[in-house]
């Protein structure tokens, strides 16, 4: 009897202990994270300048994620066309198609979705990227010449992403309204005039602040992220592999939690 | 180095779309008021607003003339409204201001009707003959009920 009851005791301290010490690691990763990043951030305004790394990284993280932007964007807009055309359809009001479509582009799918491709895409790379370097030991090098690897590795990534998202995220939205737009009214029929027209009465600028605040906020999330992930990575092949799976899921489900506490403010 | 010029050239272009296409919305769907509000205000006194909001339209004779740019309850009944009508539109003195719905369950929207006076409004001025929003759940009861008092 008594026994059980120690069992029972130690079970439950052990839960307890380790839901304790997996809520203390993520507190303490999250505070070293975000001291790691304003480090880096705080080098932003000081020589030498990063302008050719940013420049490069502008390339490969903007740049290299445009076609699969222009691909999402696209059959974003089109299924919803299709998706809102047949619901409407129902209530006899086709016309409200355009700002059914342009609302659930500019406010939602285009910064989410563009988060994901973007996160896909780019945020695996960088962090992938940034943990081989350190298994290589060239972050090492780098600090062996006097190079600060904060300033000249994850400085030009983070301000690269906070830059690049918005701009994609634009991209995305102008070209899932126009794909919209192209199954909408050359396929399925309805009213050229009333497509844009409805569009541009019903959204307003608040829904592309929103939109553009939150591309902002997540593209600044995602290069923090992922190349916190990346930097502190365990110097080995699977902590390179596992660091990047995280950094991966980390930076989706803070996408969406943030997607939540952003609309709430934006609404 | 060579190669660094073609990069540097295509994150311009990369910048550039992404700029028109950052432009395009603010513009055109979300239609920025640019720098400056254009048009001039008129104010409206109403018993009731009944769901007007800031940025519903304006419309004289079924057209879009302007929205509306505040709407704030004064002397503790009356709501009040600021009503921004485009450069370029003449509203006589004697123009009758009143709320109307697009369709049955439709937004909320000022319609505004000219009267008869030469004379034409001039910014700021007020919009005096006003009527407010027809409550279809008032006429109903009041339909009820009369045949009972």
């Amino acid at each position: 009897m008594s026994n059980g009851m120690i069992n029972e005791q130690s079970s439950a301290a052990i839960f307890f202990g380790r839901m304790g010490r997996y809520a203390m690691h993520g507190i303490e990763q999250l505070g070293d994270g975000t001291r790691l990043g304003m480090h880096a951030l705080s080098l932003i305004f000081t020589r030498p300048w990063q302008g050719k790394h940013f420049i490069l990284q502008l390339y490969a993280l903007g740049v290299g994620s445009l076609v699969i932007i222009i691909i999402t964007g696209a059959f974003t807009g089109m299924v919803l066309a299709l998706q809102g055309y047949y619901t409407l359809a129902k209530f006899g009001s086709e016309s409200l198609l355009g700002a059914g479509v342009g609302m659930s582009i500019i406010r939602e799918l285009g910064p989410v979705l563009g988060a994901f491709m973007i996160i896909g895409r780019a945020g695996s790379s960088i962090t992938a990227e940034i943990g081989i370097m350190r298994v290589t030991e060239q972050t090492d090098a780098l600090e062996m010449m006097a190079v600060n690897p904060k300033r000249r590795v994850l400085l030009p990534r983070i301000v690269a992403t906070t830059i690049a998202v918005p701009l994609l995220v634009s991209i995305f939205d102008v070209v899932g309204i126009g794909t919209g737009y192209i199954v909408g009214v050359e396929m399925l029929g309805v009213n050229s005039g009333a497509y844009m027209a409805e569009l541009i009465a019903k959204i307003d600028m608040i829904d592309l602040n929103g939109g553009w605040v939150k591309a902002g906020v997540f593209g600044f999330m995602i290069g923090m992220i992922c190349t916190y992930m990346g930097y502190r990575a365990t110097p080995t092949t699977e902590g390179v592999a596992k660091a990047t799976t995280q950094a991966v899921v980390i930076a989706s489900v803070g996408v969406l939690i943030m997607d939540y506490i952003l609309t709430s403010f934006y609404l | 180095m060579q190669q660094y010029r073609r990069i540097e050239m295509t994150v311009g272009v990369f910048v550039f779309l992404g700029l028109v296409a950052i432009a395009w919305l603010a513009l055109k769907v979300g239609q920025v008021g640019g720098i400056g509000e254009s048009g001039y205000t008129l104010t409206a006194d109403f018993n009731d607003a009944g769901g007007v909001r800031k940025g519903s339209d304006i419309m004289m004779a079924g057209v879009i003339i302007g929205r509306v740019d505040d709407v704030k309850l004064t002397n503790n009944d009356h709501a009040t409204m600021i009503l921004r009508v485009n450069e370029g539109v003449k509203i006589s003195e004697d123009a009758f201001a009143s709320v109307r719905t697009k369709g049955i369950i439709g937004d909320r929207y000022i319609r505004i009707t000219q009267g008869m006076e030469e004379d034409h409004l001039v910014a700021g001025s007020e919009i005096e003959e006003t009527e407010s929003a027809i409550n279809i759940e008032d006429l109903i009861s009041k339909y009820i009920f009369s045949g009972k008092e």
